[in-house]
């Protein structure tokens, strides 16, 4: 370091290995050197080969009215087919469509919507032969067999001050639902005791 | 088959699935043989990422068999192994023509902004990703590439994302022979991206993160000078400090969404929603760039607003690189890397998940279990 730092003078200190040295000590170093000689240079490279053989794809077929962004000309050719919208969640979906992707509201509906989609689907599978396990879904026995204090405590981690919310968000939910329906359980027996 | 569904947030499991069909005639399907975690698949988990379904199938790096091809496909054929690239994209559009891959404009009918990505929520167009035995791979001449007969497998899958995206922010960074290269995360991409400095002859490459193995991996894998950041009171004026108060060259941000050190910033994002991504990394990136200096950003963010400080970066004259990676551009010059011995990327790869124990290896992931680095899911085991 020079008496003076860098930045108030004009020169800029010389770093501790030479080019030589780099070039010995690390695979491959330099290799790259040339910016013009990388992979994604020029950004934009017109008329690179892709191996398409079309100037427009064909379309694939639209099984039900596809979603799409109100800043798209058109239904773009091709598009994924998982989980089309369905029920409360598939709704505010399609209303959060009609904003564009500039406007919160597209954003924040559609989170809305996530949120409404998961208890829609825990509800439905509680009537299903498989419902929903918060314990093997959440594969959290895993801190069991892999280390979970070991890996938390005594290393200087940043996440743990935080983790503690991730068990609320996760049981938060079921335990307020648990509580209603004994609420409401106890309620209808004492009502019915009373009758 | 079998697949890995989403059933709300830090909740997965495995279902039986329909196979995929061809639904296009250029698709194909392929047989998944290895897939992988990614970092950015913890934000889907995390429930972070805005359309993302209960009973989506996730997974962006994935390598496996054609089994079946549609009819105007005419690069594969079924029996053939092949990597695919995390970019659903058709080659032909505006910016696929220019090699702008990962910004296709023919495949995402959800968002304009970004183009499409396997197992990615409907913001990324829908499809259903490699975390299952089969999945279609749409635009067969375009998007997925022979394995050659020399690479590992696990080299491959690696190659669908992980190491081209580390490259690629390299390159964002316009790195110049002697340049202080600072990366924020030693993650699977920040790893990658120290190591592919020093390619493009970097002359100092430092590393940042807060998980300490993960540090002892940037020194031992990518010869990198290291700092915990939660060892130092305020990390930025540290590196000022490292670098004679001139600040880096060139600083990478491959944290993204979900960055730790600063409580307020991370639980509005990551757990309350209220931004698109936790900008902690990119701030500590635009603080600690050297003015007139060069931030590359390949850390996934949502698509909402973020508390970005970007009076500094405007007032520093900052240049501010940025996309998701356009994979297939990279790969020639990776495997001559990798042929040469320059990089050998299942070096950090840590565990190795069966699908049908995905909720576990998803949940190591997020918590940093059992000093995890790079998880992969290995089909067809119990």
């Amino acid at each position: 370091m020079s008496e003076i730092a860098t930045p108030y003078i004009a020169s800029k200190t010389t770093l501790k290995r030479s080019a030589e040295d780099l070039r010995s000590q690390i695979p491959g170093w330099g290799a790259d050197l040339d910016p013009a000689d990388r992979p994604s240079y020029p950004r934009e490279n017109p008329g690179i080969e892709t191996g398409a053989h079309w100037d427009f794809p064909e379309r694939q077929p639209e099984k039900w009215p596809r979603e799409r962004s109100v800043e798209h000309a058109f239904l773009p050719p091709v598009f994924g087919t998982s989980t089309p919208p369905a029920g409360v969640s598939g709704a505010v979906r399609k209303h959060a469509y009609k904003y564009s992707e500039g406007r919160a509201a597209h954003w924040l509906l559609l989170i809305a919507a996530d949120r409404i989609d998961a208890w829609e689907h825990h509800l439905r599978s509680f009537a299903s032969l498989r419902p929903d396990n918060p314990v093997t879904e959440t594969g959290v026995l895993s801190e069991f067999s892999r280390g979970g204090l070991r890996s938390r405590f005594g290393q200087k981690r940043a996440d743990v001050n935080h983790q503690w919310i991730d068990p609320i968000i996760v049981g938060g939910p079921w335990a307020l639902a648990a509580g209603a329906l004994a609420a409401v359980a106890f309620r209808t027996l004492r009502k019915r005791r009373r009758a | 088959m079998r697949a890995m569904v989403y059933r709300g947030p830090y909740k997965v499991r495995v279902e039986e699935k329909d196979i995929p069909k061809i639904e296009h005639p250029n698709d194909a399907i392929v047989r998944v043989t290895t897939g992988a975690i990614c970092g950015s698949d913890l934000h889907l988990y995390h429930g972070m990422m805005p359309d993302t379904r209960v009973g989506m199938t996730f997974g962006h790096e994935f390598v496996g068999v054609v089994e079946q091809v549609g009819p105007s496909v005419e690069r594969l054929k079924p029996g053939d192994r092949v990597m695919v690239p995390f970019n659903v994209y058709c080659g032909s559009c505006y910016f696929c023509s220019r090699g702008l891959y990962s910004n296709c404009h023919n495949v995402n009918p959800n968002a304009t902004a970004v183009g499409g990505i396997y197992g990615y929520s409907h913001t990324c167009g829908g499809y259903d990703g490699g975390q299952a035995e089969f999945a279609r791979v749409p635009f067969a001449d375009v998007g997925p590439g022979l394995i050659p007969d020399w690479m590992d497998e696990e080299d491959a899958v690696l190659l669908t994302d992980a190491l081209p995206t580390g490259y690629f922010g390299a390159q964002l960074g316009d790195i110049v022979e002697g340049d202080t290269v600072v990366v924020f995360g030693a993650g699977p991409v920040g790893l990658f991206a120290a190591k592919s400095a020093w390619l493009m002859g970097a002359g100092r490459v430092i590393v940042i993160d807060h998980l300490e193995y993960r540090l002892e991996k940037a020194r031992s894998f990518a010869h990198a000078e290291t700092f915990n950041f939660t060892e130092y009171d305020d990390i930025v004026v540290h590196l000022k400090k490292e670098t004679d108060y001139l600040g880096a060259d060139v600083v990478i941000d491959a944290v993204g969404a979900e960055a730790d050190g600063n409580f307020l910033q991370h639980v509005t994002s990551s757990k309350l929603k209220l931004q698109g991504g936790s900008p902690i990394a990119l701030n500590w990136a635009i603080d600690s760039v050297r003015k007139g200096g060069t931030v590359s950003v390949v850390g996934a963010y949502g698509p909402m607003f973020s508390a970005v400080k970007f009076g500094d970066a405007m007032n520093k004259g900052l240049t501010l690189r940025m996309n998701q990676c356009p994979v297939k551009r990279q790969w020639p010059r990776l495997f001559e890397h990798i042929r040469n011995g320059y990089l050998k990327p299942s070096d950090i790869v840590t565990h190795r998940i069966p699908l049908e124990h995905i909720a576990e290896g998803y949940h190591i992931f997020s918590a940093k279990l059992d000093n995890i680095i790079k998880p992969l899911v290995v089909a067809g085991q119990p």
